[in-house]
C-alpha cells in the first residue's frame, strides 16, 4: 500500500517542532508500524536526511519503550496493543497517517518521536517496592496467598510504563500507571505493611513532577496496551485515603 | 597467553562453595563505602547485582543503554524460571537440576559452576517472592510449576507467560530503593565503549551519552559486565533491537578471553520469518510445549495442497499428521531441549515437509490440549503469548494451529570467566548472559533467568569481595590520569572515523548482510566448507563497512545511525570470531552442530578425546589470528554419557 505521513519532527528538547510529509510506497500489510518506519528511514538515509528518532527496543510489545500518538491515538488505532505490535493491515492504501510523540508535561521531548520518560523511575524509586534486602527471606511457600489475590496483582503487575496512559489522558494524569504499582503490591501480604506509606510517598512524587489529576474519564484504561482497569486506580485511592485518615 | 586458572575449590562437589565462602576474604562496612563498583546492564544480572552491591554498602554506578533500566531485554523472557524446590514432590533435587543441566548442555559446562546455580535456585524464588513477583499459584495459596524441555520433573516457576517481566520488576524495584538510598547513581541512556585499564586491572569504562553523545570516563574499583548475548550478530534474532555485545567486545580487545563463541542457541519454537523488511523474530515460549503438539504433515501431496492454501491444518486426518519429536523421542516427546528440537524441524522441512507459503514452518497444535484442558485453562496460561501471535500473524491459535521455526534466542558463549566469575583481566566480571559459564553448548529452557539471578543476587556479591578485600587501600582515581584520557581518545577515534566514512550504504544494510551470511553458514548446522567462506564473505563485509556505510547527523546529539555503526563494527568481529570457533571445534555438541559429525540417525556426534574443553580466545592485534587457550573440562562426580532423549 502507499500512504502519506505527516510526522513531527523536532531537532532536541530546546527548538521548535513542525510536521514533516513523506510519502512511502509498497508498504507490506504484515510489516509492523515501526517496520514501516524503519524502511521511511531507509529511505530517508538514501536521501542524506537525517532519519526520524523513535524509542523501541524488544518490538514484542513488552519492555514499553515504543509509544507513538497515531492518527490521535496513543499506539495507534487497534485495542491491547503496543505500537511495535500494530501491523499496517490496519490501515489501507492512501491513508494519511499522523505520528506525534507522547504529550505531556512530565515527558518532554528529547527528539522527534523521542520523550523523556524518567519521572516514571522517579516515581517508582519514591516508593515501588518491598523493602528487603538480597538474602534471609522466608521460603517461598511459607505465606500462601488467595489464587484470586495473586492473579489480580499480577493483572497489575503487567504493565509495562510506556506512559500511554499519561499520553492520552486530558490531564496527563499518571494515575493508572502508580495505581497498578500500588495495587500490585497492596494485594500481597509481603507488600501490605508499607502500602500506605508507599501510596503517600508515590502521590507527592506525581504531584511533584507535574503529572496531572485524575478526573475519571477512563481514557487510560481504553489505551492501556495491557488493558490494566481502573478498578486500581480505586484501590489506589482507598490505600490513600486510609493513609490520610491514619495521619 | 593467557593461563587459564579456574579457581574451583577443593573438597567434594556438594561443599564447594560452602567451603568457599566460608574461606573467602570479606570487607568490612567501613571500607565498603569506600570502593566504587561499575555495573554495566539492568537486566536480570546487572540490576540484581547492582541492588545487592548497593544494599551491602558499596558505592554503585549503574549503566545502561535504555531510557530507563526496567527495559533491559530480560523484560521479555516467557517461559519461567528453574529451581530446584521440589515443591510437586516429583523426584527433583539439586543434584537432578545440576544433573540436567550439564546433560542438556552437551557436558561441555564446569561441574562445580553449575552445582553452585542448582544450589542456590531455590533461594532466587524466595527472594522473588519476598519482592512481591506475582508467580502463579495454586488455589491453595502454593506456588504452580510447570515442566520444560530436558527435564522429567515440573520445576519452573512462572508469571503466566510474562516471568522475564515479573523477574526484572521484581529487581529493578529493588534497584530503584537503592537508587533512593542514594547508594547507586543510575546512568540510563548511556553506552559503555571502552574499557579503561590501569596497570591491568579494569578500573573504568568509557561511556557515551545517548541524548547529548557527551564521551565520559568513570572510574570504578572494579567492573562488573552483565550485558547480555550476542545473538544479534545474526540480525534478525529474538533479541532486542539495541541488543549488543560491544562492551564485552570491547573488554575482549582489551585482554579478557571470549569463550565458546560458537556455541548459539536457537530456539525452536519462534514465529517464521514473513519478509525482507523483517526487524526481528519473535519468541513463542517454550512452556508452550507443554501443551502443544509439534507435527508436520506426513504426505507430501498434503504438504504441497497446504502451500497454495488448498488445505487447512485441520484438514489433515490424525493418521497422516507426523508428530516428529514424540516419534523419533518417545521418552521426552515435544519436552526435548531445545537444539535437539530445532534439528528436528529444520530435519523436516529440508526434507520437503515444512508448512506455510515459505515452506520454512511447522506446526504447533494446541487441538488436544483445548479438548482436554478447555480454552479458558490455556488461556489462563498462555493467554498473552496467544494474543501476540496474532497480533502479529492475523491468525487465531485457540482456532488454528501456530506456524513455527526455528530462530536465534540466547548465546551460551560470552566472556570466559572463573569461578568467581573473573574474566582474565583482574577486577573485571562478568555476569548472566555476558559470561560462558554454566550452560555448556546448549542451554535448557528457564534457566537463563535462574542464571541471571543467581549471579546478580547471590554470587557476585559474594566473589567480588575476595577481590575487593584487597584493593581496599586503592584510592579513587582521578579519570584525568592518562589511563583514562587515552583510552576516552582512543573511543573517541574510533567514532570519528566511522562519522568521516561518509559512503552510501546504511548500517543497516550491512547488518542485514552479515546477518545472512551468518544464519546461512554459522547458524543451526555448519560445515568446513561454509565456515571458511562465510570467514572470506565477513572479512569483504567489513572491508566495504569501513569505507561506504553513511551516517547521517552529527555526534553531538541522538544519533541512532551511529549508535547502530558503533556496534555493528563489533558484530562484523565477532562473527568471523564465531566462524573461527566453530571452524575449530570438529565436532558436534548442543547448539553446535557440524554436518561432519553425526551419528547414522542424524544427532549430534560429540569428540570428548579431542574437544572436552572451552574454547577461550585471546585477542593479539586487529587483524592477526587470535589465540586459543584451552581449559580443560574434568568430569569427577559425574559420567559422560551420549545425550539421549529417547
Amino acid at each position: 500500500m502507499d500512504l502519506t505521513l505527516k510526522v513531527w519532527r523536532q531537532k532536541d528538547a530546546s527548538s521548535k517542532g513542525k510536521f514533516e510529509t513523506y510519502s512511502i510506497s509498497d508498504v507490506s500489510k504484515d510489516s509492523s508500524f515501526l517496520e514501516m518506519l524503519d524502511v521511511l528511514n531507509e529511505q530517508l538515509i538514501r536521501e542524506n536526511i537525517e532519519p526520524i528518532a523513535f524509542d523501541h527496543d524488544c518490538r514484542e510489545g513488552i519492555c514499553g519503550s515504543c509509544g507513538l500518538f497515531i492518527n490521535g491515538r496513543a499506539h495507534g488505532p487497534d485495542y491491547e496493543t503496543t505500537t511495535c505490535q500494530l501491523h499496517m493491515r490496519k490501515f489501507k492504501h492512501g491513508d494519511t497517517i499522523v505520528i506525534e510523540p507522547w504529550r505531556a508535561k512530565a515527558f518532554p521531548v528529547i527528539k522527534d518521536l523521542m520523550v523523556d520518560r524518567s519521572a516514571f523511575d522517579k516515581i517508582l524509586q519514591s516508593g515501588g517496592f518491598v523493602s528487603v534486602n538480597t538474602g534471609g527471606v522466608p521460603d517461598a511457600n511459607a505465606i500462601p496467598i488467595p489464587k484470586e489475590a495473586a492473579d489480580e496483582a499480577m493483572d497489575a503487575a503487567t504493565c509495562i510504563g510506556c506512559g500511554a496512559c499519561v499520553a492520552t489522558c486530558k490531564n496527563a494524569s499518571a494515575m493508572l500507571f502508580v495505581s497498578a504499582k500500588v495495587s500490585q503490591l497492596a494485594l500481597l501480604p509481603q507488600g501490605k505493611l508499607e502500602a500506605q506509606r508507599r501510596a503517600k510517598s508515590m502521590v507527592a512524587k506525581m504531584d511533584e513532577l507535574g503529572f496531572g489529576n485524575c478526573s475519571n474519564t477512563g481514557a487510560c484504561e481504553v489505551e492501556c496496551p495491557k488493558g490494566i482497569s481502573i478498578a486500581h486506580i480505586a484501590r489506589f485511592n482507598r490505600e490513600f485515603l486510609k493513609a490520610k485518615i491514619n495521619d | 597467553m593467557s593461563k587459564l586458572e579456574s579457581k574451583i575449590p577443593k573438597g567434594d562437589l556438594a561443599k564447594k562453595w560452602t567451603n568457599y565462602k566460608a574461606e573467602q576474604k570479606l570487607v568490612n562496612p567501613a571500607n565498603k563505602r569506600k570502593l566504587d563498583i561499575i555495573v554495566v546492564g539492568t537486566g536480570l544480572a546487572g540490576a540484581s547485582a547492582a541492588a545487592s552491591l548497593g544494599e551491602l554498602g558499596f558505592n554503585v554506578k549503574s549503566f545502561c543503554y535504555q531510557d530507563s533500566p526496567r527495559r533491559a531485554h530480560s523484560i521479555a523472557a516467557q517461559g519461567g524460571i528453574n529451581a530446584a524446590k521440589n515443591y510437586p514432590n516429583d523426584g527433583d533435587s539439586v543434584y537432578r537440576l545440576f544433573y540436567d543441566t550439564i546433560k542438556g548442555g552437551d557436558y561441555r559446562a564446569r561441574e562445580a559452576n553449575v552445582y553452585r546455580l542448582a544450589e542456590v535456585s531455590s533461594n532466587i524464588i524466595d527472594q522473588c517472592v519476598a519482592q512481591g513477583v506475582p508467580f502463579a499459584r495454586e488455589y491453595g495459596g502454593l506456588l504452580s510449576n510447570r515442566s520444560f524441555g530436558g527435564a522429567q520433573v515440573s520445576r519452573t516457576f512462572y508469571a503466566r507467560g510474562q516471568t522475564g517481566q515479573q523477574l526484572l520488576l521484581g529487581a529493578y524495584g529493588a534497584l530503584n530503593r537503592q537508587i533512593a538510598a542514594g547508594s547507586v547513581n543510575m546512568y540510563p541512556r548511556t553506552e559503555m565503549i571502552d574499557l579503561v585499564l590501569v596497570e591491568g586491572k579494569a578500573r573504568g569504562i568509557v561511556t557515551r551519552n545517548l541524548i547529548t553523545g557527551e564521551i565520559d570516563t568513570h572510574f570504578g574499583h572494579a567492573v562488573v559486565l552483565a550485558t547480555g548475548g550476542y545473538g544479534n550478530v545474526f540480525f534478525l534474532s529474538t533479541n532486542a533491537m539495541g541488543s549488543n555485545a560491544s562492551a564485552a567486545w570491547r573488554a575482549y580487545k582489551r585482554g579478557a578471553n571470549f569463550g565458546n563463541p560458537c556455541f548459539v542457541q536457537i530456539h525452536p519454537t519462534c514465529i517464521p520469518v514473513h519478509g525482507e523488511y523483517q526487524s526481528k523474530l519473535t519468541l513463542m515460549s517454550e512452556s508452550l510445549r507443554n501443551d502443544g503438539r509439534i507435527w508436520v504433515p506426513k504426505l507430501k501431496e498434503d504438504v504441497e495442497k497446504i502451500r497454495k492454501g488448498e488445505l487447512k491444518p485441520g484438514d489433515i486426518s490424525e493418521e497422516n499428521r507426523d508428530y516428529y519429536l514424540e516419534r523419533r523421542y518417545p521418552a521426552f516427546g515435544n519436552l526435548v531441549p531445545r537444539d535437539v528440537a530445532s534439528r528436528a524441524a529444520k530435519e523436516r522441512c529440508d526434507a520437503g515437509y515444512g508448512v506455510g507459503s515459505t515452506g520454512l514452518a511447522v506446526y504447533l497444535d494446541f487441538k488436544s490440549a483445548i479438548e482436554r484442558l478447555g480454552e479458558d485453562k490455556i488461556r489462563e496460561r498462555y493467554g498473552n503469548l496467544f494474543q501476540m501471535y496474532e497480533k502479529i500473524t492475523d491468525e487465531d491459535p485457540y482456532k488454528t494451529p501456530m506456524m513455527i521455526y526455528p530462530a536465534i534466542h540466547y548465546t551460551m558463549g560470552g566472556l570466559w570467566v572463573d569461578y568467581e566469575l573473573q574474566t582474565t583481566i583482574p577486577g573485571l566480571f562478568a555476569i548472566g548472559e555476558a559470561n560462558f559459564s554454566d550452560h555448556g553448548a546448549n542451554r535448557l529452557g528457564a534457566s537463563a533467568l535462574m542464571q541471571g539471578l543467581a549471579d546478580g543476587y547471590f554470587v557476585l556479591p559474594y566473589t567480588i569481595q575476595n577481590y575487593l578485600a584487597d584493593e581496599i587501600h586503592t584510592p579513587r582515581m582521578d579519570i584525568n590520569q592518562k589511563e583514562f584520557v587515552q583510552t576516552k581518545q582512543e573511543a573517541n577515534e574510533k567514532l570519528e572515523k566511522l562519522l568521516s566514512i561518509k559512503g552510501k550504504q546504511s548500517v543497516d544494510s550491512f547488518h542485514k548482510r552479515l546477518g545472512k551470511i551468518m544464519w546461512d553458514y554459522v547458524g543451526m548446522s555448519r560445515n568446513k566448507e561454509g565456515l571458511l567462506f562465510a570467514l572470506e564473505e565477513i572479512k569483504k563485509i567489513k572491508q566495504e563497512f569501513w569505507s561506504d556505510v553513511r551516517i547521517p547527523g552529527d555526534p553531538g546529539s541522538v544519533n541512532v545511525e551511529l549508535e547502530k555503526a558503533n556496534r555493528v563494527a563489533d558484530f562484523i568481529e565477532l562473527g568471523e570470531l564465531m566462524a573461527l570457533d566453530a571452524l575449530e571445534r570438529e565436532e558436534s555438541c548442543g547448539g553446535h552442530f557440524r554436518e561432519e559429525f553425526q551419528t547414522p540417525e542424524g544427532e549430534a556426534l560429540r569428540n570428548d578425546q579431542d574437544f572436552k574443553f572451552v574454547s577461550a580466545w585471546e585477542f593479539k592485534e586487529e587483524d592477526v589470528h587470535p589465540i586459543l587457550n584451552k581449559e580443560s573440562l574434568d568430569y569427577e562426580f559425574i559420567e559422560i554419557k551420549q545425550r539421549n532423549y529417547k
